[in-house]
This record gives C-alpha cells, sequence and structure tokens, in this order.
C-alpha cells in the first residue's frame, strides 16, 4: 500500500461550534490505482486531501488518526519534514487554473522551483526537463513558451502547465482535486485523457476527487463516496457505478441525465445537505432517504458488505435495495 | 473617543482657569512644572507656561478647537467631496472626466503640501483653515463615492426609478446616496483624524489658527520656543493629546471599516 | 510605450500649466511683495521704482506671460530675501533634503515591509496585533511632536546626539553629503527617524492589508502543496503580488515625506528645501515659493513616471501602452 488513511478525523472550530468535516475516514491507495472521492461540495472530500497533504489551515485542525505514506507517519512530520515531501513525493492539482498560478512568475519559473527544490538537476538541465514536461503535458511549442506569464494562458492550457508542475518531480502521488471543474466540458475530456495517460505512464497513484460522477467512472480503478464528512460507500469503480447501493450513491447516478433512456423528468436527491453544525443523530442521510427507518434516525450505520467482494456500505437499509428497493 | 468628547464640551468648567482671559493668568505662575516634578503645584497638574497659563486648561479649551475644525472640516470636505462623487458617478460623461482628472491631478500631490501651500497665501484664521481642508479633502470623497455609485447604478432598483420617471435629483439622494453611506461613514471618521492632524501641524508652523485661538497644535508651537530651556512640559502635554484623540478616532476607524469590509469577510 | 511617453509628457505640461497659473494668481492676488523690498515710509517715486523694477505695474497677462517664458528657462526670480537665484537656492538644498528623505525611507522601507508581510500572514498572532496597534499610533501621532519628543529624550536629556543643523559634510562620489562623515550621520539621525515613523506606519498597514488578501489567493496554498518553505512562500510568492499597490503608495509617500520634511527641517533646522519653502512663506518670498511649487510639481510627475516603470517589472499584467 502506498498510501493508508486510518480514521481521520479533522474538524474546523469555529465561533458557532465546531465542523467534523472529515469524520473517521480510512482508505488505502495502492501503486498506480487511481480512487476517486465522490461527493457533493462540503462533504469533506478536499478536505481529506488537504490533510495528507498536511496543508489544513486555521481554524481547522487532524484531530485524529493516522497518514501513513509509504511507510512514514506524515501527521507525525514537521512542518519541514513535510515540505520534503509536499512537492516531490505527493504533489496536488488544484481545482481553479485561473488562479493556482502565481501571476507574477513564469511558467518556466514555476515549473523550475520544483525542480529547484526537489532535485539536485543544473540549471541547464532544469530548463531542458522544463521543456519536457511541457511536452509531455501537450503544450505546443515548448521552449517559447516557458518565458510566458500565466496570463497569456488559456485555462485549459494553465491546468496543463499545473499538470506538468505536479509530475516535475515524479511524485509517487497526485492529489487531483477537482482538476476539471473549472473547465469547458470539451477541455475536460481532454485533459482527464492526459492526467489519465501520464499516470499510468509513471506508475504514480492519484487521488481523484470530484463531485462528477461521469468524471470518477472514466478514471478511477476504486471510487470512495462521501457523504457530510463520512464515507457511505466504497468499492471497485464498475461495482459502484453499476451497482450503486447506498440510497446517496443511487441519487447521485440517477440525477444524471442518460441520453438513451426516454424519461421527463431527473431523479433529484430530495431535500438538503444537512447543516454541519447540528448533524442528525443517527444516519447523517437519515432526513433525506428514501429508505429511512426508525433505526435510521437513531443509530449511525457502521459498513458492511454490499453485493459484491470488496464492496461497502454505510446504511442500514440497503443491500435488498440494489434490486429497486421498497419504498418504506 | 466619548471621554475626549465629554472633556471638550464640559470641561471648561472644570479648568482652573481661562486661557484666553488675561486677568486670570499671572506672570508670577509661569514656568511651573507638572505637579509630580519638583517644583510643581497644584492646582497646576500639568504645570504652566512661560505666561503663566495652566497647561491642563489650555489643553481642553485647544481641543475644542482642534475637534471643531475636524469636525467641521469633514462636513465641508465631505459635502463637496460627496456631491462631486455622485455627479461623476452618475451622470459619466465629460463631467465625470473633467471631475475625475482633476482628482487625479490633486491626488499626485500630497495633501499637507497643498493645505501648507493655499495657508500660505491665505490669512491665519480658523475659516481659512476650513477652506484649506475642504480643497485638500474632497478628493478621496469624490473618489470613493464615483466608485460605488458605478456599481450602485448597475442595479436593478436604481434603474427602475428611470422607468417609473423619477427625476434624477430624487433617484440620487433617495436610491443612491443611502447605499454608499457607510464608506462615506467609515471615510469620514478616518478623515475627522487626518484633518485635526493636519491642522495642528499647519498651526506648529504657524500657518494654521491664529495665536488668539489657539489650537493643540499651537499649543505645541508655543512649547516648542521654550523646549531647549527645558520647559517639556509645555509641548509635550498638548501633543500627547492630539496623538490620544487621533489614535481613538482611528481605531474606530478601523473598526468600522472591518465591520463593513466584505472582502475580508 | 513611445504613446505612453507622449502621454505622460500630455500630463505633464497640464499639471504645470494649471499649477503655474495657480501659483502666478495665488502670488499676485494675496501678499504685497513691496513691503519687503521698500522701507516703511518709502515716497510713491521710490514705491512707483519698485513696482516698475519687479514688473508689477504691467495688467496682470502681461505678467503672466512673463512668468511663464521665465519659468520655463528656469528663471524665477532672485528671491527677496537672499537675492539670489531662487532656483538655485532650491537647488543647493535639495541634497540636504534628499538626505534624510532616503534615509526615512530605507528605514521604512526595511522595518516596515518585513513587519507587514508578518503581520499579514499571521493576523491572528500577539506580535501582530502589538504591531497594529503600534501601527495606530504611528499614523495618529504629529510628526512634530515626536520631533520635539527625540529632541527632549536624545538632545536635552541624555545628551547624546545633535538635535540642530546638518553637522559636518564631506564629500562622496563628488557630491558634498551627510553620507560621509559619522557626525553628518548623527545628525542625520533624529531628523530621519522623525520624518520616517508615519511613513513606516502607512507602509505597513498597507502591506498587512495586501498580505491578507494575496495569502488567501489559491497559488499560495498551490506553492505550499509544491513544498515551498514559509519564508519563501511569503516573500516570494505573496510579497511580490501585495507590492504593486504598495509601491504607488511609497511613490506618493516619498512626495508625502517631501511635503513632512518642511516641519522636520524646522523643528532640527535642517538647512533643507523645506525650511527654506517655510522661511520664504514667513518672510512673503514669492520667487521662491513659486520655484519651489514648479519644482515640487515637476518632481511628483516625474515619481509617477517612475512608479509606473517599477509596475511594468513588478506585474507582467500591466503593459504601459
Amino acid at each position: 500500500m502506498l498510501l493508508e488513511v486510518r480514521n481521520l478525523k479533522t474538524f474546523f472550530h469555529t465561533f458557532r461550534g465546531t465542523v467534523r468535516a472529515v469524520d473517521d475516514v480510512s482508505f488505502t491507495i495502492a501503486k498506480g490505482e487511481i480512487l476517486g472521492i465522490v461527493g457533493e461540495s462540503g462533504c469533506g472530500k478536499s478536505v481529506t486531501g488537504f490533510s495528507i497533504m498536511g496543508l489544513i489551515e486555521e481554524p481547522g485542525k487532524v484531530a485524529g488518526g493516522e497518514i501513513l505514506f509509504d511507510g512514514r507517519r506524515l501527521l507525525d512530520l514537521s512542518d519541514n519534514q513535510m515540505n520534503e515531501i509536499r512537492g516531490k513525493e505527493i504533489s496536488m492539482i488544484f481545482q481553479d487554473p485561473m488562479t493556482s498560478l502565481n501571476p507574477v512568475y513564469t511558467i518556466g519559473e514555476q515549473i523550475e522551483e520544483m525542480l529547484t527544490l526537489h532535485s539536485s538537476l543544473s540549471p541547464r538541465e532544469r530548463r531542458k526537463r522544463c521543456v519536457e514536461l511541457l511536452r509531455s503535458v501537450g503544450i505546443p511549442n515548448p521552449e517559447g513558451r516557458l518565458n510566458d506569464y500565466p496570463h497569456h494562458f488559456s485555462g485549459g492550457m494553465r491546468q496543463r502547465v499545473i499538470i506538468a508542475i505536479a509530475l516535475a518531480a515524479e511524485p509517487k502521488l497526485i492529489v487531483a482535486d477537482e482538476p476539471t471543474t473549472a473547465l469547458d466540458v470539451t477541455i475536460q475530456a481532454q485533459i482527464l485523457k492526459l492526467m489519465k495517460a501520464l499516470v499510468r505512464e509513471r506508475n504514480c497513484s492519484m487521488m481523484l476527487i470530484t463531485h462528477d460522477l461521469a468524471v470518477v467512472s472514466e478514471m478511477a480503478d476504486r471510487i470512495i463516496v462521501m457523504y457530510c464528512g463520512q464515507i457511505v460507500e466504497e468499492g471497485r469503480a464498475r461495482d459502484v457505478i453499476e451497482n450503486p447501493s447506498h440510497p446517496y450513491t443511487q441519487g447521485l447516478i440517477g440525477s444524471i441525465p442518460k441520453l438513451n433512456e426516454d424519461k421527463s423528468r431527473l431523479e433529484t436527491i430530495h431535500g438538503i445537505v444537512p447543516n454541519m453544525f447540528e448533524l442528525p443523530e443517527g444516519c447523517n442521510f437519515s432526513p433525506r432517504c428514501r429508505f429511512c427507518r426508525e433505526i435510521c434516525f437513531g443509530v449511525k450505520p457502521d459498513f458492511r458488505l454490499a453485493n459484491t467482494e470488496g464492496h461497502l456500505i454505510r446504511c442500514h437499509s440497503a443491500c435488498g435495495v440494489s434490486e429497486g428497493g421498497n419504498e418504506v | 473617543m466619548l471621554i475626549v468628547l465629554l472633556v471638550a464640551l464640559f470641561g471648561p468648567c472644570f479648568t482652573v482657569q481661562n486661557p484666553y482671559n488675561l486677568s486670570a493668568i499671572s506672570l508670577s505662575d509661569a514656568y511651573k512644572p507638572p505637579f509630580w516634578v519638583e517644583g510643581g503645584e497644584l492646582p497646576f497638574v500639568l504645570g504652566t507656561d512661560q505666561q503663566g497659563r495652566d497647561i491642563l486648561s489650555a489643553i481642553v479649551y485647544g481641543s475644542r478647537v482642534s475637534l471643531v475644525i475636524g469636525f467641521l472640516g469633514v462636513i465641508f470636505a465631505g459635502g463637496i467631496g460627496v456631491a462631486l462623487g455622485l455627479i461623476a458617478g452618475y451622470f459619466g460623461g465629460k463631467t465625470d472626466a473633467l471631475i475625475m482628472r482633476l482628482a487625479d491631478v490633486q491626488l499626485s500631490f500630497p495633501t499637507m503640501l497643498i493645505a501648507l501651500l493655499l495657508m500660505s497665501f491665505f490669512e491665519q484664521g480658523v475659516s481659512n483653515i476650513l477652506i484649506a481642508l475642504a480643497v485638500v479633502g474632497w478628493v478621496r470623497y469624490a473618489r470613493t463615492v464615483r466608485g460605488e455609485v458605478l456599481v450602485v447604478k448597475k442595479k436593478e432598483y436604481v434603474e427602475a426609478t428611470k422607468v417609473i420617471g423619477l427625476p434624477n435629483r430624487q433617484t440620487l439622494v433617495k436610491h443612491v446616496l443611502p447605499n454608499v453611506l457607510t464608506s462615506i461613514i467609515v471615510l469620514s471618521t478616518i478623515q475627522i483624524g487626518n484633518f485635526i492632524l493636519t491642522e495642528a501641524t499647519l498651526s506648529f508652523l504657524g500657518l494654521g489658527v491664529p495665536i488668539t485661538r489657539p489650537s493643540l497644535g499651537m499649543l505645541c508651537s508655543n512649547g516648542f520656543k521654550v523646549l531647549y530651556s527645558g520647559l517639556w512640559w509645555v509641548s509635550i502635554f498638548p501633543g500627547l493629546y492630539i496623538m490620544l484623540i487621533v489614535f481613538g478616532i482611528n481605531l474606530l476607524g478601523d473598526f468600522l471599516r472591518d465591520e463593513f469590509n466584505p472582502r475580508l469577510k | 510605450m513611445f504613446k505612453y511617453l507622449v502621454t505622460r509628457i500630455g500630463q505633464l505640461v497640464a499639471v504645470l500649466f494649471i499649477v503655474s497659473m495657480l501659483v502666478f494668481f495665488m502670488t499676485s492676488v494675496v501678499g504685497d511683495p513691496l513691503q519687503l523690498l521698500v522701507r516703511q515710509n518709502a515716497s510713491n517715486e521710490e514705491r512707483q521704482a519698485a513696482m516698475e523694477y519687479l514688473g508689477l505695474d504691467k495688467p496682470l497677462y502681461v505678467q503672466y506671460g512673463k512668468f511663464i517664458v521665465s519659468t520655463l528657462s528656469g528663471d524665477f526670480g532672485k528671491s527677496y530675501m537672499y537675492h539670489t537665484s531662487a532656483l538655485r537656492l532650491i537647488a543647493e538644498r535639495f541634497p540636504a533634503t534628499m538626505e534624510i528623505v532616503i534615509v526615512a525611507m530605507l528605514l521604512s522601507g526595511f522595518i516596515a515591509i518585513p513587519l507587514g508581510v508578518y503581520a499579514g500572514a499571521y493576523p491572528k498572532r500577539m506580535l501582530s496585533k502589538t504591531v497594529m496597534t503600534l501601527s495606530v499610533t504611528g499614523i495618529s501621532l504629529p510628526s512634530f511632536w515626536v520631533g520635539m519628543v527625540l529632541i527632549f529624550v536624545f538632545g536635552l536629556h541624555f545628551s547624546v546626539l545633535p538635535v540642530s543643523g546638518r553637522g559636518q559634510v564631506g564629500s562622496l562620489l563628488g557630491i558634498q553629503t551627510s553620507f560621509a562623515t559619522l557626525d553628518g550621520w548623527k545628525h542625520l539621525l533624529l531628523p530621519s527617524i522623525t520624518l520616517a515613523l508615519s511613513n513606516m506606519a502607512t507602509i505597513l498597514r498597507l502591506t498587512r492589508a495586501g498580505m491578507r488578501e494575496t495569502m488567501k489567493q489559491d497559488f499560495i496554498k498551490f506553492a505550499r502543496a509544491k513544498g515551498v518553505r514559509n519564508r519563501k512562500v511569503l516573500f516570494g510568492h505573496a510579497l511580490k503580488n501585495t507590492l504593486i499597490p504598495v509601491v504607488t503608495v511609497f511613490g506618493l509617500q516619498l512626495g508625502t515625506l517631501i511635503a513632512f520634511t518642511t516641519i522636520t527641517e524646522t523643528i532640527f533646522a535642517w538647512p533643507g528645501m523645506g525650511k527654506l519653502l517655510i522661511d520664504a512663506i514667513n518672510a512673503g518670498d514669492r520667487p521662491i515659493i513659486s520655484a519651489y511649487i514648479i519644482f515640487v510639481a515637476f518632481m511628483f510627475v516625474f515619481l509617477n513616471f517612475i512608479v509606473d516603470l517599477l509596475y511594468t517589472l513588478i506585474d507582467p499584467r500591466i503593459d504601459l501602452s
């Protein structure tokens, strides 16, 4: 296992109370694996990513759990030691390419910074490597563009630059936080394809955070579905997509418009995401769940096996539900 | 802040003498240090100056002059600036260009310098100071208000007033002005402090209020003449009081600005 | 770039024109220079002669025309007080003023910007709050008062530093300057600190405000995710983005400093342009006042030009043309 997250808890302490943004989350990522983390905005998926990077800022705090990366316990490392890991072993791709690049440095300088920090290449070698990297992410005329500033690039091109930066130090794991959300749909597909190809080629692992099930289904080997800071379903990508077992996942998949089905209305998950300050006593999803029973309001559900091996859900009802379900 | 205001309003009832009333001052009381220093005595808590004036009384009276100039200055500068800003922002076009170019030219010069040069041409006096302050102060108001008006103008409720045929003046006063009021208040708070400082500085240089109505800056200037003879209390205390007043105003201004600044929320 | 230069020069001309008009009418309408030249009980003929000597008998527009012509050739007339060219007087005093301005600027730059970066990056820390309170005090202090307190404490009470005049000047790179001698530096210290104090507070507050906004940006988090060390994140990535408004204010502050030299120089009897101006105002010495105003106006337009150039160096998104 490359990354092992055990019982991670990241809380935000604010004036109005404590937000349990990530509450008891455990998962693993194997070498070369792409793990998709899916959920609505505010479900804690990004915070999970930042917790691994050690970049949780005030008022947030990792309150408990363990993060093992390549055998090292990341939570025990000092900030300086983490700087050796950030960028070099785990790198990150951000959501909005328009704001992630520093506007006052050339892209060449920004890629090179990574190499200066994490490699022992000579200046000339660094420059060569920058050109290679830009070429590999599909930027035309890379030599000529090294001295350009971010504002000379379009959104899609900037995201390619960011990918190049993320790959620069040959990391073992890439955390990609909504890497295509801010892009045009046509460009999304290109970027996803590029990322998948590059990750496979370098045999590095990836944690793909997104709210878009379509993205995940195309990319990921395994999928984790998060809701209100907790994992509600976990399994191999195909199992989760084709055979969603948690009512929330079913709702998510149901709300994707399908071209080949003639339906006059899209399915929606009714209700709204609960207030993170006042989570329900029982299952977090209970107020919105179609299959909710009495037990759901009172007791937090535990993981249990769904139909297939390695396919886990956190639900009292479920199991039978996947065959269509009987509404209560 | 409240204390400063109260002192200015009611202070004169409690001071030992009226510094303007020459008969109340006796030269035999001159050069007295503050009472805790050797040679000092009550009731001259903060000592006396070279003419036997009680420093504390002078500060109380002086602060009234300073505060009045600060407030009136803001009202004048604010009045002109807000009006010009509203006009520039709301009507746009050539009026806007003219007003804003003028503002640009003026902004490239420090306010202190303009005030100083203006006062070098004017006679000393409270009303001339107010004119100078209004001349240097309107720019910031005009700029702030114009910027906000440009935003507010695009809002539906302002557009709607045009549809129902409200005259421009009413739209401006009733619908646009209330929306820019918070910034005006925040700016005014800071400007009062600035104006008090500017006036003090001008007076210190002998270009401010006349000697018959000494403001705090004037008191410092008087005291400076005897600083080298070791009479530090004559100049230090009035200056300290200016700092207290402006400090209070600035804290209030900072607080208001942070409260109303959506970008930091 | 060429187009930019042309507009800049156009602006310069416009500014100088407005300023010269104001200066001329202000000086013509207000104040009577005759008082200085002529004896109290001068006869009418004597007054007449003096007026002709100064050209005051001609109509205003002729006077203005003459004023413009001579201004353009750098001739502001002779100072009534010193009987030498007003512009030369100012030029002579200019280095002394620049000395305290430069030291004050360096002081505020090297102290205020790092403190501002710190206070902006960690707004919740104790030290930041202390720094902020001090900065509010800084902008609330009347600078003449600071000068007086410094004189009293260091000059009179402890008698460690000289409080008056410029001290010894030495020659450095062919220029006569206080920087060359120890005595010069001693004299320089207190006026510069006085001048720097409120300026420091302003720059500090601005840097902090800018940093607070910059630190929320994605690229800061991205830099951290790259494993960039904290200090480099603050001073490399964040500060460079914050610098743009700071540079503007630095430019403007330089102007403000020059204005405030009038006060500092008066207090410390520093023989610079500021003191010359105050003396001239008190004596009603018109040529010096006009020369000073035009000189300063020219300098400010030039400063703004430099600030614009600096922008393009810091922010690649700005294109002057």
